[in-house]
């Protein structure tokens, strides 16, 4: 129960009403809410002292599944103003809401789960938000310190299995220690390069009664910052280079860097092309981006990168999906590496140059450095393989037109025409990720949320959640059959906490990214990758309490598009198109830029 | 060029850190020699010694993903010729009338000790470098060896160079 006579109050106004852009450091509550002269300290349980805690840190919203173990927690919340508690569907749904939380407004996602199943259910959350550098708290309950090793009921070593998928982790045995350990897996969950961190809580702590004393919101960490010799040194490979090309990625996002990426761009006259984690840093119009690189990349931007004489990477990591075969990636031109974590310089692709530190400091300072550079050659190029790039795309729109499905380009054209511009755009992962990746027309940062290091499957869902729940903001949520499938449970969640949600089903019937494969790779076996399921996804969103419409044809969903879009509330198109319908351009897994396929036969 | 790297990580003294440490090995595919952990002079720190063999390049990676463990509070790649590494050895070899003075030889010409005596068998303790503890080891081969265990190697940098120092820096 939360006591009286507290003097601190949480100052996050209503959902996504400011924070869109709130720094790292930031907590959205004001120094003035706290007058430390009044503070004082209080004789409360474990579990008030987590709920003060999550106060103390601007959370405003948890989401959460309620079990044995974590009664007590939940009951700190209970009754709360401050705090709204987002019950899900599954506890891997709440994970990945505080990661689309997280995502789309910059700040600490909360997730809050019981001990066993509840916790285990998380990992697919925690692994996602891990793998694309998600600051999330994740508190879980345990049993009692006494049965813990005895594999009693609901016993899991949740800071065991999540040690690898996550930045830190702590299990709380004294509730002396609880405050400043949740303080901390604040800090360090926004501190450099964020994470994830699991904070385990036993139930006797959580029931434990200790002195708790307000403190401020903690700050991330100081950023470090790049060395002036390697930026001087950065300058005058920038000045030497004739066809530059810059590769940013989330980095970009996480440092609010938008600004100073184009400004630098501008001053070094070259393209941008991005990983799928950087998209939505610069505005998909931006007449210097080229979009996504990589294995499903945009053929211009994959194309001038391979033909550049020098990378300049951002605020990235050089996975696989983005590099190809690592070892021949840079075979062409020289790279230089900016990252705030040291450990990704020379990982996977080694760099000319690496600097350690804040990009968004890096490319303020680097942008000072470098006089203007002007490429005309190189520029002429670029617009000669967007127009090739065009030319290919209107060809294979053409190809799979009027074949009595719905192709990509008519479902996604549709709802960017219909949808608000600072709607918050979700996917959930396989071929209808890329199709939005590439074609989808993002507008501002933190508008685009998807599952990229993890690829997991089932991710859409909850991250809608979590993403209106931080913006208020009509979210879009791209999704496939198979993707859908996996936590469609998450529409009741959805319409019970009242999103404003449209759900897109790109509904082919298949597994349409392995299916590609298999054609390309295993002759045409397609095991295990047809679904023909006979759910009528049209009755499923009405079972929830959601409306739903299905199209086949251009008409049709241009009437179920106006539908969704004309009203708030939940609302699902499944949309039928051709199984065959293959994400293009492809480079097959460990090739090159050589390797490429731009056409496929349906 | 692979050779041998020894490597002085000072972690923070509290349950699960080695599990940390160890895991991150596993999980990034690293290979190591020898691992050893112990208390410092001070409670709040342990010490974790890594002997890997490998290139420059699986070096630094080992000390930047080191470096990120929350719980590392420093890493030191120790310079070989400046340090002193040791390692600790008890061998139980068959104590036979015809083999005993050979052991008995050994023993003493490298300074190593029997710390137990029984009439079948001979402890022996031996401590130093890992190339002397092979070379013992192998001549042992010759008189039976019933069983052994060995710490795996400490190391600290000769001159007034702390870790903790570092640290504190």
């Amino acid at each position: 129960m939360r006591k009286t006579g507290m003097i601190f109050v949480s100052s996050e106004s209503e959902p996504g009403g400011k924070g869109r852009f709130i720094s790292q450091a930031n907590c959205g509550e004001t120094a003035e809410n706290r007058n430390s002269s009044e503070v004082k300290t209080m004789e409360i349980s474990g579990a008030q002292i987590a709920a003060e805690i999550l106060r103390e840190q601007g959370t405003d919203t948890v989401f959460g599944y309620p079990g044995g173990q974590v009664t007590d927690l939940f009951d700190a919340l209970y009754g709360q103003d401050d705090i709204r508690l987002i019950l899900t569907a599954h506890e891997q749904g709440a994970a990945h809401a505080a990661d689309g939380y997280a995502r789309a407004s910059g700040r600490v996602g909360v997730v809050l789960a019981t001990s066993g199943p509840g916790a285990t259910n998380l990992i697919t959350g925690i692994a996602a938000a891990y793998l694309d550098s998600v600051p999330v708290v994740a508190i879980t309950g345990n049993v009692p310190c006494s049965q813990i090793g005895k594999d009693s009921f609901q016993e899991v070593d949740i800071v065991g299995v999540s040690m690898p998928v996550t930045k830190h982790n702590f299990i709380v045995k004294d509730v002396g220690e609880l405050a400043d350990t949740l303080r901390e897996a604040f800090r360090i969950a926004k501190s450099g390069r964020p994470g994830p961190v699991l904070v385990d809580i036993p139930q006797d702590v959580q029931k434990a009664v200790c002195t708790y004393e307000p403190e401020e919101c903690v700050s991330a960490e100081p950023l470090r910052l790049a060395s002036n010799h390697r930026l001087r040194w950065a300058a005058d490979m920038i000045q030497h280079a004739k066809r530059p090309y810059i590769y940013f990625g989330g980095g970009i996002i996480s440092a609010d860097a938008s600004e100073e990426l184009t400004a630098f761009a501008a001053k070094i006259d070259a393209p941008m092309g991005c990983s799928l984690m950087g998209l939505s840093a610069v505005p998909s119009s931006h007449p210097r981006f080229l979009g996504m690189q990589g294995m499903h990349g945009h053929y211009a931007s994959t194309l001038a990168e391979d033909e550049a004489d020098l990378l300049l990477a951002f605020g990235v990591r050089f996975s696989d999906r983005a590099t190809g075969e690592q070892s021949r990636f840079s075979e062409h031109f020289s790279v230089i590496h900016i990252d705030i974590d040291g450990a990704e310089l020379n990982k996977n692709v080694t760099a000319k140059l690496t600097v350690r530190g804040d990009i968004k400091d890096a490319l303020r300072r680097l942008t000072a450095l470098v006089p203007q550079q002007m490429h005309p050659e190189w520029t002429a190029r670029i617009a000669e393989l967007r127009a090739e790039e065009a030319r290919r795309t209107s060809r294979s729109h053409n190809f799979m037109a009027g074949g009595g499905y719905l192709t990509h380009y008519e479902i996604i054209d549709a709802v960017s025409a219909a949808a608000e511009p600072d709607a918050v755009i979700v996917t959930d992962v396989g071929q209808h990720q890329m199709w939005t990746a590439q074609r989808y027309p993002l507008k501002q940062p933190r508008t685009f949320l998807t599952s990229g290091g993890l690829g997991a499957m089932g991710y859409g869902m909850g991250a809608a959640i979590g993403a209106f729940a931080a913006t208020g903001k009509r979210c879009v949520l791209f999704t496939g059959d198979g993707s859908f499938g996996m936590n469609l449970n998450e529409l009741a969640t959805a319409v019970s906490f009242g999103a404003n949600l449209v759900v897109i089903i790109m509904n082919n019937g298949v597994l349409g990214m392995v299916r590609q494969w298999q054609k390309l790779f295993f002759d045409g076996r397609y095991a295990g990758t047809t679904l023909n399921r006979k759910t009528d996804f049209v009755k499923v969103a009405e079972a929830f309490g959601a409306e739903g419409m299905r199209a086949q044809n251009p008409d049709e969903l241009q009437n179920a598009v106006c539908a969704a879009f004309s009203k708030r509330g939940v609302f699902v198109i499944d949309c039928r198109m051709n199984p065959d319908e293959p994400v293009l351009p492809m480079r097959p897994p460990g090739g090159s830029v050589d390797d490429m396929i731009t056409e496929l036969e349906p | 060029m692979e050779k041998q790297y020894v490597i002085g990580v000072l972690v923070a003294n509290i349950a699960g850190v080695l599990s940390r440490v160890s895991g991150m090995f596993t999980r990034r595919g690293f290979n190591i020699d020898c691992l050893t952990v112990g208390e410092t002079e001070s409670q709040g720190f342990s010490r974790i010694t890594v002997a890997f063999r490998g290139d420059e390049d699986i070096k630094e990676r080992i000390v930047t993903q080191l470096e990120k463990l929350h719980d590392v509070k420093e890493v030191e790649v120790l310079d070989q010729n400046e340090t002193v590494i040791r390692e600790l050895l008890l061998l139980k070899v068959e104590n036979k009338t015809e083999t005993r003075q050979d052991i008995m030889t050994a023993v003493e010409i490298f300074r190593s000790k029997i710390v137990d005596y029984s009439a079948t068998a001979l402890i022996c303790e031996l401590t130093g470098e890992s190339s002397k503890i092979d070379a013992f080891i192998e001549l042992m081969k010759n008189y039976g060896i019933m069983e052994m265990c060995r710490t795996g190697i400490v190391a600290i940098e000769r001159g007034e160079n702390c870790l903790r120092t570092l640290h504190e820096k």
